[in-house]
């Protein structure tokens, strides 16, 4: 009897080939072609006033070098704004190298192409490119205030401006019995993946076709790009995504500038040619995310009922945008969470700064959504002097309540519609795991003992599975194994398992028995990409339809050969046979000889399919109309919308009395994301993206001083948290499944992220008894925070004796 | 219009060109001797995936912080993008390959990691590998808090440390069971 492998905590299948160091990344490939490196601006803002690059020549092995002057015309134009939006009304992007002007420290001037890496470099080195600078814009405060802009024709440097409303907020506001203003600041961090991104192209001059592989999020995009900008039919040019060493988020961006002009070199010098970022080129020419300004009307009754929610973000999408405003959007219309406020306002200006651009990084926008929101239950808390989680009860919205409508337009230019969850349920269970009610004496004990102790909570929802859609494709070879191919990528989210154990489901063959191919689209041209929680919904379901039209097909040719009905019939393990009658049965790979009918014999097994074999029935064709050969389908799930899962975190820290040093001592999180292909996988993504939020709650920040310079461009100076840092993460689940799509799932790679921020400022805040309105937070922040409020009381004390 | 001094794809005339010398170096690597002709400033990272085809150890840094790049020198962990190929000259390497290399049958430490999902993209795994495998030759029974120190120098952007501490703890397990060293 097969049990079924979906719901089980398979091992992965890309363990061993990754554990025995057989991996293939970027880098690992093209071991003997020509190397890239950049010449990048050192100004944030400058005029390009002239490029020598003379010198570069005495360097043994430099093969070319190139300047905007050697790009033809296509590859002279900006960089495509990817995703447009009526909002963005000043989109700008950069140019594959600069031409006249630089934007931000980082930005490609110069291409140097060597036979190795280290001479690419010593090349680059002796480049001289003279600049006149500009004074610049840094942090999204410059860009709002508008004194200096970063592009000349932006003077407000708004690239985007959007307003969304539900209901009457002013009005409702003017009658709300009490109301609160919420100024609050998220900084930049980055995704960091520890793989940088890299491009290797191969030009078959004879046959006039590209193969490239990128470090990729998305194969298809970037194979799109590079055709258009290179000037090549799609049908020559091909593009993989290897074992991709980490993404969350920065290499959904495309097409890089190295994206398009590895590939345009190797075309040019007939040569494969291959750039592998290195650390300080991904901190300072990939992308950012994060940094918003906030500021929160809210407006509630006596039991903390949001009857108002007036909400301002000013968000800084760094000099160019490329990947428009999603980050933005997903900010203003995620930070709803679990709620139902009687009215709603956002309203976003997205910001033009003269540093990285800002594209999503895992949790894209939400992170900070979910830090306003939270942030404003706990202060309406603190208002009523009401427990946290009765403040969020009264304001859920419930069971009964779904499918609930916001009435506001999703990232995916659909209605922001949530489709399931129970979040009374999963508060509950949060409490009971963290031991909500049992904190206040654990705090008494703390306190006696000297300690400083806080509890914290942060609660969200994750628009996930966004379509438009995503593929698959099933081939059962005369093997009897089962090939399936689908197109985006993998990054490290086990696609080859989760894939895989569906397919065995659905087609009835052992999990041993299938293959998966992610992010080739030699094997599956049509796919978007792996972003947005969406792939296991995406592809998961994609597969799953593919293997249906494949079990429909060994079904009819089965009972064909069986002389039996089709619906009699049951595929278990590879080998379909009659209900009942176990021994009348035939095997999935003989199925699959005979469903492609041969004139050539190559083997014994073969031999069924060939015209003298004397199974066929003369009066019909080989293969009848309509049909085709061979045992294998295709399929494809495309959405009307997204599907929403949640979860709900809670903290306890430890906050120093003398060094502010903060301790998380303990960290909880319940978690739906419907039904679970793999749970080993699914836990694996939420405590990997718990230790990426606790990175950018307490560590990770981008330091850029005021012209502009990143002054932590290393691993040495941004502090990605060691093993050390991140606490032992206590998980629960609650599975509602998705009604949206057939096999229930809801998507969880960005989970663990999201409400990380918000959980701890909410347990040092409950540790410390003052706001916490700035995240992350250091232990000087927090110290320095501690001197002003103990500065400020002691002047309000002297005050009041001098009265 | 920016000015531009010479291009593109040709060396100007005359030009005085440098070439860089090659050394001869000669390591043991894996228990096999290997010789290759590098430049002295090769790193011994580039010089084993590169010369050597040697491709499981990752570079993620290349400052020595991240540690995925993380070898075994005479069996002490090393981080091979702090290290030049020449001076490893006549010493005894070990990358991950050397841990084992057959996909069916995997070493403790790959073992465990493939159980306890201790891996997700797997590109700093090998680092994490070569510096557990080198930590139970001393201390074949950790505790869970020196399974989290021992591996507090590496980083890893997947998993959140919890399933790689694990995964020391197992490794340790399989090697008192007798699973292959």
């Amino acid at each position: 009897m097969t049990t079924r492998s979906i719901g089980h905590s398979v091992q992965r299948r890309e363990d061993p080939r990754l554990v025995t160091g057989n991996g293939r990344y970027l880098d690992d490939l093209g071991r003997d072609a020509l190397a890239a490196a950049f010449v990048r601006s050192p100004h944030a803002h400058a005029t390009i006033t002239g490029i020598d690059i003379t010198d570069a020549w005495e360097v043994d092995g430099v093969e070319a070098i190139y300047t905007f002057e050697d790009l033809d015309e296509l590859m002279a134009r900006p960089l495509p704004v990817l995703i447009p939006h009526p909002a963005l009304t000043h989109p700008r992007t950069c140019l594959a190298l600069a031409d006249t002007e630089v934007n931000h420290v980082g930005e490609p001037v110069v291409m140097v192409v060597a036979r190795d890496r280290y001479v690419a470099e010593d090349a680059a080195a002796r480049i001289v490119v003279s600049y006149e600078t500009k004074p610049v814009v840094v942090g999204v405060a410059a860009a709002r205030e508008a004194a200096l802009a970063v592009h000349d024709d932006v003077p407000d440097n708004v690239a985007a401006h959007l307003i969304q409303e539900v209901g009457d907020v002013d009005a409702a506001l003017a009658c709300s019995p009490h109301r609160l203003t919420i100024p609050l600041t998220i900084e930049r961090s980055a995704c960091m993946p520890m793989e940088g991104k890299g491009v290797y192209a191969v030009w078959d001059r004879d046959d006039a076709s590209m193969r490239m592989w990128s470090s990729t999020q998305t194969s298809t995009g970037v194979r799109a790009a590079v055709a258009a900008r290179l000037g090549i039919p799609l049908a020559r040019i091909q593009c993989m995504a290897p074992d991709v060493g980490g993404g969350f988020g920065v290499k959904i961006n495309h097409p890089w500038p190295e994206e398009l002009l590895v590939p345009w070199a190797a075309r040019a010098l007939g040569r494969p040619v291959k750039w592998a970022e290195d650390r300080r080129e991904h901190f300072v020419s990939s992308a950012h995310e994060r940094q918003q300004l906030q500021e929160v009307e809210v407006g509630f009754d006596d039991d903390g009922r949001i009857l108002a929610l007036d909400v301002k973000v000013w968000h800084d999408n760094g000099a160019y945008t490329p990947y428009g405003i999603i980050v933005p959007i997903i900010t203003a219309t995620q930070l709803l969470g679990p709620y139902k406020p009687g009215t709603y306002r956002c309203e976003f200006w997205s910001l033009y700064t003269n540093t990285v651009i800002v594209t999503p990084y895992r949790g894209a926008g939400r992170p900070q959504g979910v830090f306003a929101m939270e942030r404003t239950m706990d202060a309406i808390a603190a208002f009523l002097g009401k427990d946290r989680t009765e403040v969020r009860s009264t304001n859920f919205i419930l069971p009964q309540d779904m499918p609930y409508d916001h009435g506001l337009m999703f990232q995916d230019g659909r209605p922001l519609k949530y489709d399931s969850g129970d979040f009374p349920a999963s508060l509950a269970k949060l409490k009971a795991l963290v031991g909500w009610d049992d904190f206040a004496a654990y705090r008494e004990q703390a306190e006696a003992e000297g300690r400083k102790v806080g509890l914290g909570i942060g609660c969200y929802v994750e628009g996930t599975g966004v379509g438009p859609y995503e593929g698959g494709h099933v081939h059962v070879e005369t093997s009897g194994q089962v090939f399936v191919a689908t197109g985006l990528t993998s990054q490290g989210q086990g696609h080859e398992t989760a894939f895989a154990q569906i397919v065995a489901d659905e087609l009835g063959v052992r999990f041993e028995d299938v293959h998966v191919t992610t992010g080739d689209t030699r094997r599956m041209p049509y796919a978007v990409g792996t972003f947005a929680s969406r792939a296991a919904v995406m592809s998961g379901n994609a597969v799953a339809a593919a293997a249906k039209v494949v079990r429909e097909k060994a079904l009819r040719i089965a009972a064909d050969a069986l002389e039996a009905n089709p619906d009699d019939l049951e595929i278990e393990d590879g080998v379909i046979s009659v209900k009942g009658a176990p021994d009348t049965q035939i095997s999935l790979s003989t199925v699959a000889v005979l469903s492609n009918p041969l004139r050539y014999a190559f083997d014994d097994a073969a031999k069924a399919a060939t015209q003298f074999a004397g199974t066929f029935d003369p009066d019909k064709p080989p293969v009848a109309e309509g049909d085709e050969p061979g045992l294998e389908g295709k399929g494809f799930y495309s959405p009307t919308q997204a599907t929403f899962a949640n979860g709900m975190h809670a903290a306890i820290v430890e906050t120093d009395p003398v060094t502010a040093e903060i301790r998380i001592l303990r960290y909880c999180v319940v978690h739906d994301c419907g039904v679970m292909i793999n749970p080993l996988i699914v836990e694996g993504q939420v405590h990997g993206g718990v230790a990426q939020g606790v990175g950018g709650a307490l560590y990770e920040r981008m330091a850029y001083d005021e012209s502009g310079q990143l002054l932590n461009a290393s691993f040495m100076d941004f502090l990605v948290p060691y093993a050390s840092e991140v606490p032992f993460i206590e998980t629960d689940h609650l599975e509602t499944p998705s009604p949206l799509n057939p096999l229930g799932i809801k998507g969880a790679g960005e989970a663990g992220t999201i409400p990380v921020s918000a959980v701890l400022a909410s347990a040092i805040e409950d540790a410390e008894g003052f706001p916490i309105l700035s995240m992350p937070i250091s232990p000087s922040e927090l110290w320095e925070l501690r001197r002003q409020r103990a500065s400020a009381a002691a002047h309000s004390a002297t005050t009041e004796g001098d009265r | 219009m920016t000015e531009q001094i010479m291009s593109h794809t040709s060396p100007p005339v005359g030009s005085d060109i440098t070439v860089e010398p090659l050394h001869e170096i000669t390591l043991s690597v894996n228990g096999a001797p290997h010789t290759a002709t590098a430049p002295a400033r090769r790193l011994l990272s580039d010089f084993l995936r590169r010369e050597l085809g040697l491709t499981g150890t990752h570079v993620g840094c290349e400052h020595g912080v991240c540690g995925a790049c993380t070898v075994l020198v005479d069996g002490a962990p090393m981080r091979s993008c702090l290290m030049f190929a020449i001076s490893a000259q006549g010493h005894e390497i070990t990358t991950v390959e050397g841990l084992g290399t057959d996909m069916d049958n995997l070493s403790p430490v790959q073992q465990a990691f493939k159980e306890c999902h201790a891996l997700q993209c797997g590109f700093c795994t090998p680092g994490f590998l070569t510096t557990i495998h080198a930590f139970l030759e001393t201390n074949p029974s950790p505790t869970e808090a020196e399974a989290r120190e021992v591996v507090s120098g590496n980083l890893c952007r997947c998993t959140g440390y919890q399933n790689i501490i694990k995964a020391v703890l197992r490794a340790a397990e399989i090697r008192r069971e007798g699973g292959a060293a």
